[in-house]
């Protein structure tokens, strides 16, 4: 059926919240990428099949829903009981019969199904009731989880495209423009532009073609909350698109998707046919005489490729390396044409922001970070997964509040954040409230929004080294100074976790990252040394103790980590059975000890020890008891 | 046309160009190693930074840009030896050095900035490729796209498609040329020539007898040009030799 007016639009979705009203009885079984690797879709098929064969959803109208990512994947799969709000975690399909029968139809909880929260080991049945949930307020991932996202009506049930029939009726673009002003909102990709600011630039340019790009590229490591919007809610990204196309008079649009997920491509290239079907896209939508199309581009597979001229030359289908860029995409973007480009995130937050106007979206957040943000909070945290929050959450918040604390009630040690490219933030700083300019001055950055969370086991030398690798493989080997810059800094870095560190490498590890910094082509190049100047800035005895003591702090980096037990090990033999080279010698209930010669310093024992009887000391300390 | 002040010199140049022609307008020098005169500038060898300020800026207030494509604009003020402007170039050159030691030409563009020797860990295969990109940009100027730059960051390395002699290659020496350390190697004798690991026929001039144009290259410019092969393959020796006579004939006929 295809939508041609205003009134049309109206009347569908009349009837798609009636649809929804009338299916009260849901299971909704999340089917985000993490909990599929964990069995969801054939919870999904046990659950439709048992309702099948009862007659379920005659009778008690039951029916079954596949949802996008709820967030919380690490206890996947996910099942959520409507209208209860009931969430089962860890759900396996065998279990499902016994799940029907006992709490769909016996209305009986089963306790081992619940989510445990590990601050004091309570059970808790409701889903709005766990501090991960509880403390979101979710914008861009208004629908994810609660929505089919192949289904339009579902989602036109749940507000999907009331913002852009808003806008085509009731605002000339420029309204549209200036609502998005009024909102606030800033580019949720990195760089944290405005967007109104962008898209005013990108209409001023002279020309009479334009191109509306939608960047799903999401190369960092473990972020994934791009992924879970195109994956979970299409329709928002389009919607997105829609209004700012309107907004521009554009009647292109790309959507630059990341060529491993393959889900989110699926989702997408089906919400696009079923826009185009409803008239939500192509010519003339909504009868409103506006045209505008979207396609799916896959992504060159490069973490480089999000960046934005590369990513345009990309499209172009060009090599996906940065260009230097003087001239503004916004001027001379794709094709040389005037070109907006915006995250998922921040697309998806647009048909919203039009909904319910941009002084709503405003009234969260700080005095120059408006709204809502999503991160993803992983690490030696307790509950990870993917969140949204108001900007200016406070880190403390974040992670012990919704992440529930450090996992096992280790000390905390410091959060990275931003992703690669970040910084890390010590434990003084966690009263920090998250928005652009703080995480800025901190010496980090909002990036696309990660946080790992680190505890005392964590040696900031090596963590920055991890990061230094990751970008070393990244960099497109264009300019020189993250070219060159990056291997020699990664080798400096080598050095100082081997114990080869000299003096003077402190200096010149500042004086390489200043020059890349400043000389860099791109921003990849421009914010590699993040990681490395923040720990220097919040660590530097760490760094002083590789090279002075040839000592790991942490007892991490293993060329410099000797392990021994301590006298009150009670003899559990744990540790003995966890030795991967057979180090550790003794018998039950009684001392262990470890023999340096075979211990390759991987930590293992010192994981496992109930007693913490395991200590780290400097490996150098070893040739001096031979010695003595 | 736009005016601004290069190390405190005024200039006025072109609308169009970039921040590198101001300065060599004002009679200041700047160091580059991957632009062209002719080739669409590139930015890759950042050796060329300089602070620039808009003149809507603050006085103080300066950002540090490439200059050989950085257009011009009235009213900037450029200045190409600032303390930081320095170090970066100090940087990338002391990065330069590491990779290419046995590099004349960067040898003297380190040593003219104080690097006696690199900070940083010697390239155990010293090479004299700089990945300037001049050589498959100038390729790809030609038409002819036989060399390109293949896989990323530190591994990243000019080379034909696959590393085998490449096909689309018409044996001009356009590479070779224009490359600032003569990495690219060729042979060129009366009647073969070799670079990229092929063999090209060269054209001899039917009269002087010597070689002057690959057989493949004559080719491609006959066919993109519709000028006949035999114009190709008339050396200039010859050229001139035929102006000469003509001119000869000339002064019989007048006297
Ligand atoms: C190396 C690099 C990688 C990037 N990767 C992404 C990405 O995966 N997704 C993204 O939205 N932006 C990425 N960006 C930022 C984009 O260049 C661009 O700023 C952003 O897409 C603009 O959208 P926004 O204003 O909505 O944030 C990257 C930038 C750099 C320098
Ligand atoms: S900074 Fe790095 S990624 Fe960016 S152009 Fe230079 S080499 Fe390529
Ligand atoms: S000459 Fe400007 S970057 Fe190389």
């Amino acid at each position: 059926m295809r939508i041609e007016s205003k009134d049309q639009f109206a009347a569908f979705q009349a009837q798609a919240r009636e649809r929804e009203a009338g299916r009260k009885k849901r299971v909704l079984v999340c089917c985000g990428t993490g909990c599929l690797a964990t069995g969801a879709r054939e919870v999904a098929e046990a659950f439709a099949y048992e309702i099948a064969e009862r007659g379920l959803d005659v009778e008690i109208g039951l029916g079954v829903k596949s949802t996008g990512c709820h967030g919380f994947c690490e206890r996947g799969p996910l099942v959520v009981f409507q209208p209860e709000g009931l969430l089962y975690t860890k759900v396996q399909a065998k279990r499902v019969p016994e799940i029907v029968e006992k709490t769909i139809l016996g209305g009986e909880i089963i306790p081992g199904l619940l989510y445990k929260n590990p601050a004091d080991n309570e059970r808790i049945p409701a889903y709005e009731e766990i501090p991960f949930y509880k403390n979101q307020v979710r914008v861009a991932m208004r629908n994810i989880g609660r929505i089919d996202p192949t289904d339009l009506t579902d989602a036109v049930a749940h507000d999907a495209y009331a913002g852009l029939a808003k806008a085509l009726f009731e605002m000339t673009p420029d309204e549209v423009l200036d609502e998005v002003e009024t909102s606030g909102q800033r580019g949720r990709g990195g760089a944290g532009f405005y967007t109104a600011r962008k898209w005013r630039s990108c209409k001023a340019a002279p020309g009479d073609r334009r191109f509306v790009l939608c960047n799903g590229d999401e190369g960092d490591p473990g972020a994934f909350k791009d992924r879970s919007i195109m994956e979970g809610d299409p329709h928002s990204v389009l919607e997105g698109m829609i209004i700012g196309a309107y907004a521009l008079g554009a009647h292109d649009g790309y959507i630059y998707v990341r060529d491993e997920y393959p889900l989110a491509v699926v989702n997408l290239q089906a919400a696009i046919v079923e826009a185009r079907k409803a008239g939500l896209l192509g010519e003339n939508i909504l009868g409103s005489g506006f045209d505008f199309d979207i396609r799916i581009s896959r992504g060159g597979g490069a973490f480089v490729c999000g960046e934005s001229s590369a990513l345009m030359r990309s499209l172009a289908g060009k090599t996906g390396e940065p260009r230097a860029k003087y001239v503004h995409s916004t001027e001379k973007g794709l094709f040389d044409l005037p070109t907006v480009l915006n995250n998922v995130e921040t697309w998806a937050g647009i048909g919203a922001i039009i909904h319910h106007g941009g002084a709503w979206f405003a009234s969260m957040g700080t005095a120059r970070s408006k709204g809502t943000k999503a991160f993803s909070l992983v690490g030696k945290v307790k509950n990870t997964g993917l969140i949204e929050l108001p900007m200016g959450t406070t880190l403390r918040h974040i992670i012990y509040d919704i992440g529930g604390g450090v996992l096992k009630d280790r000390p905390f040690k410091a959060v990275q954040t931003g992703g690669p490219s970040g910084g890390c933030i010590p434990e003084n700083l966690l009263d920090l409230p998250v928005d652009y300019e703080r995480l800025t001055e901190a010496g980090s950055m909002m990036g696309s929004g990660g946080m790992i969370v680190m505890d005392d086991r964590t040696c900031m030398v090596d963590v920055a080294r991890y990061f230094l690798a990751f970008l070393t493989e990244e960099s497109c080997g264009k300019c020189v100074p993250c070219r060159e810059g990056l291997k020699q800094m990664l080798g400096i870095f080598d050095a100082l976790v081997e114990g080869r560190g000299r003096q003077g490498d402190i200096e010149r590890i500042e004086t390489l990252a200043a020059g890349m910094q400043l000389g860099s082509l791109c921003e990849l190049g421009k914010s590699a040394p993040n990681p490395v100047l923040s720990t220097l800035k919040y660590f530097r005895s760490e760094y002083e103790a590789h090279i002075a003591d040839r000592a790991c702090p942490a007892g991490i980096c293993r060329d410099l980590t000797a392990f021994e037990i301590m006298d009150d090990c009670d003899g559990c033999h744990v540790c003995f059975k966890a030795c991967p080279t057979n180090a550790i010698e003794g018998t039950i209930k009684e001392l262990h000890v470890i023999h340096h010669d075979l211990c390759i310093s991987c930590g293992a024992c010192l994981d496992v020890c109930p007693t913490d009887s395991i200590r780290t000391f400097p490996k150098i300390e070893l040739a001096v008891r031979e010695v003595v | 046309m736009p005016t601004l002040k290069v190390n405190g010199r005024k200039v006025t140049v072109a609308e169009d160009v970039y921040l590198l022609e101001a300065c060599r307008a004002a009679g200041v020098e700047v160091p580059t190693l991957c632009n062209f005169d002719g080739l669409e500038p590139w930015g890759g060898c950042r050796l060329c930074v300089v602070d620039m300020s808009l003149a809507k800026w603050d006085d103080d207030w300066f950002k540090m840009v490439t200059a050989c494509n950085h257009p011009v604009e009235e009213g900037m003020t450029v200045i190409t030896d600032s303390e930081r402007v320095l170090a970066t170039r100090r940087v990338v050159l002391d990065l330069l050095l590491a990779r290419c030691p046995e590099t004349p030409l960067i040898q003297r563009l380190a040593r003219e900035h104080g690097i006696e020797e690199t900070s940083y860990e010697l390239n155990p295969e010293p090479t004299d490729c700089i990945l300037c990109g001049l050589c498959t940009r100038v390729c790809d100027h030609i038409g002819v796209s036989a060399i390109a730059s293949t896989d990323r960051g530190w591994g990243r390395e000019i080379a034909p498609p696959f590393n085998e002699p490449p096909p689309d290659c018409i044996g001009c020496l356009a590479c070779a040329e224009i490359c600032p350390t003569d990495h690219i190697k060729f042979t060129t004798s009366n009647s073969c020539r070799t670079i990229w690991g092929r063999e090209f026929e060269m054209l001899r001039d039917p009269k002087t007898g010597e070689a002057v144009i690959t057989k493949a290259q004559a080719e491609h410019f006959a066919a993109r040009s519709g000028v006949p092969m035999t114009y190709f393959e008339t050396s200039d020796r010859s050229k001139r030799l035929e102006v000469a006579k003509t001119v000869e004939r000339l002064r019989v006929v007048k006297s």
